[in-house]
């Protein structure tokens, strides 16, 4: 499972770290950062809410 | 009658879409009705106030299109005329002449914006809530409008600072002393309300607005309680809003009576059979919070809520209490305004001032409830944690001190 970020649409509001604070977390630039960009397969759960609760649905999940 | 039951959405925005999408990610697949008053398909309304009022986004694009929810999610879509009326005893909705029977019902009918008394009709004069609304404020900010706008809340501030982005003049009239109480408390509010200030916005506050002026039906100033005038091309109404329940009187379904909010309780059941609540309309205890009762515009609280309510109204047995942090954010002259937990609490502190960045944060009893940034992207989210998990106020003031 891998995470993608798309720069452009993401303002750092932070619900992906609200979510799975493990995975995600907004830096001082106001951008998210990855702590783990390809999280093993038992953490999707909480990934796939931090991904849904993006408001500027900036985020999805490839493979 | 139309349909054969199943489940009913009413509400076509964020909380009524997130509703349809989780209700086929549990693997629901009965028939599935979406009721919408405008005849838009479901779009983000944040930007709105934000990116596409500031001329940052050409136009608003819906979250899915219509093939989408047609084909993909199966849902019937049913555009363009309010819901006006609910039958718990027949388990039916109403659309004009039109019936849809339910199984389970989801009411996310939203909110709509207070009128000001005597503007209604008048050209130039403007509320903000949907696209249609906002295209009419940025084609006259496009034509250089004089602004003003009535109501020093987060709708009106943005409108002001979109206004300011393009060098335009504009007044901010507050009836009260200060602004922002209710959401956020009065020494924040303050804070927040000297941005308008330093950027060049007029603020007027604890005046109230005594006649909006026009000549050949279009605005042409705002009369103020203490005589003056302030004159206007452009109106923007930002005074609140009210749930949009009126087609709920009498139905059964309980409203709040202060605002006609429906009441639910913490899984969003309002108390009769199959009908649930989400989103603005919706007001529910939150258990985090000593079970306050809690009614959010937030957008956050809309896509939680809304996804928990078909969810729970398809299979009631797995309902289970909802205990959010609330989370809103604002985006005024270029800061970020973040704001976390709730602002009814014992004691505010302003914890931490550095540069313009700032942080305040919210005490009941020993716990921190709530965290208020300006410009601290980085923290806001690691206080929303700390008041999820009960976490002590002392503890949360020197996590701020030392960031």
């Amino acid at each position: 499972m891998r995470i993608v970020v798309d720069r452009d649409k993401c303002e750092g509001l932070g619900m992906c770290e609200a979510m799975a604070h493990e995975f995600f977390e907004v830096g001082e630039d106001g951008f998210v950062e990855l702590l783990d960009e390809r999280p093993a397969e038992s953490h999707r759960q909480d990934i796939a809410a931090a991904v849904d609760a993006c408001p500027v649905l900036a985020l999805s999940l490839a493979d | 009658m139309t349909g054969t039951g199943g489940l009913v959405v009413v509400g076509a925005s964020l909380a009524g879409l997130r509703a349809v999408e989780a209700a086929r990610r549990t693997g629901y697949a009965g028939p599935i009705t979406l009721i919408g008053a405008e005849e838009h398909l479901p779009y983000d309304r944040p930007p709105l106030s934000k990116a596409f009022l500031c001329g940052d986004a050409a136009e608003v694009t819906p979250f899915r299109s219509e093939q989408e929810l047609r084909d993909d999610l199966g849902v019937d879509l049913v555009l363009g005329a309010p819901a006006d009326g609910l039958y718990p005893a027949q388990q039916l909705v109403s659309v004009g002449d039109r019936q849809f029977e339910y199984d389970a019902a989801v009411i996310a009918t939203g909110a709509s914006p207070r009128r000001l008394p005597g503007a209604d009709g008048v050209a130039g004069v403007h509320h903000l809530r949907t696209v249609d609304d906002a295209t009419a404020i940025r084609d006259a900010l496009d034509a250089g409008a004089r602004t003003v706008v009535i109501g020093a809340g987060f709708i009106g501030s943005e409108v002001a600072s979109a206004a300011r982005k393009r060098g335009l003049s504009v007044h901010v009239v507050e009836s009260l002393g200060l602004p922002l109480v209710r959401s956020i408390g009065a020494e924040v509010g303050s804070v927040c309300a000297d941005l308008h200030v330093a950027n060049g916005t007029d603020l007027r506050l604890g005046v109230g607005v005594s006649a909006v002026e026009s000549s050949g039906g279009r605005v042409t100033g705002v009369r103020l309680d203490d005589g003056s005038v302030l004159p206007a091309d452009l109106v923007v109404v930002g005074i609140g809003v009210q749930p949009a329940t009126g087609w709920l009187e009498g139905s059964g379904v309980p409203l709040h009576e202060r605002d006609r909010g429906v009441v639910c309780d913490a899984t969003l059941w309002t108390g009769l059979p199959g009908v649930y609540a989400a989103g603005d309309v919706a007001h529910v205890a939150n258990p985090l919070f000593d079970d306050e009762l809690m009614r959010l515009e937030h957008w956050t609280n809309a896509a939680e809520q809304g996804a928990a309510a078909s969810k729970h109204a398809l299979d009631p047995a797995s309902a289970t209490p909802l205990a959010p942090v609330p989370y809103f954010w604002s985006d005024w002259y270029g800061r970020r305004i973040q704001f976390v937990g709730t602002p009814r609490a014992d004691e505010v502190q302003v914890v931490a001032t550095a540069g313009d960045a700032f942080t305040a944060l919210y005490r009941r009893d020993d716990r921190i409830v709530g965290a208020l940034t300006i410009d601290r992207p980085r923290e806001i989210m690691k206080f929303r944690r700390r008041i999820a998990e009960r976490g002590a106020f002392a503890d949360a003031v020197e996590f701020a001190t030392a960031s």
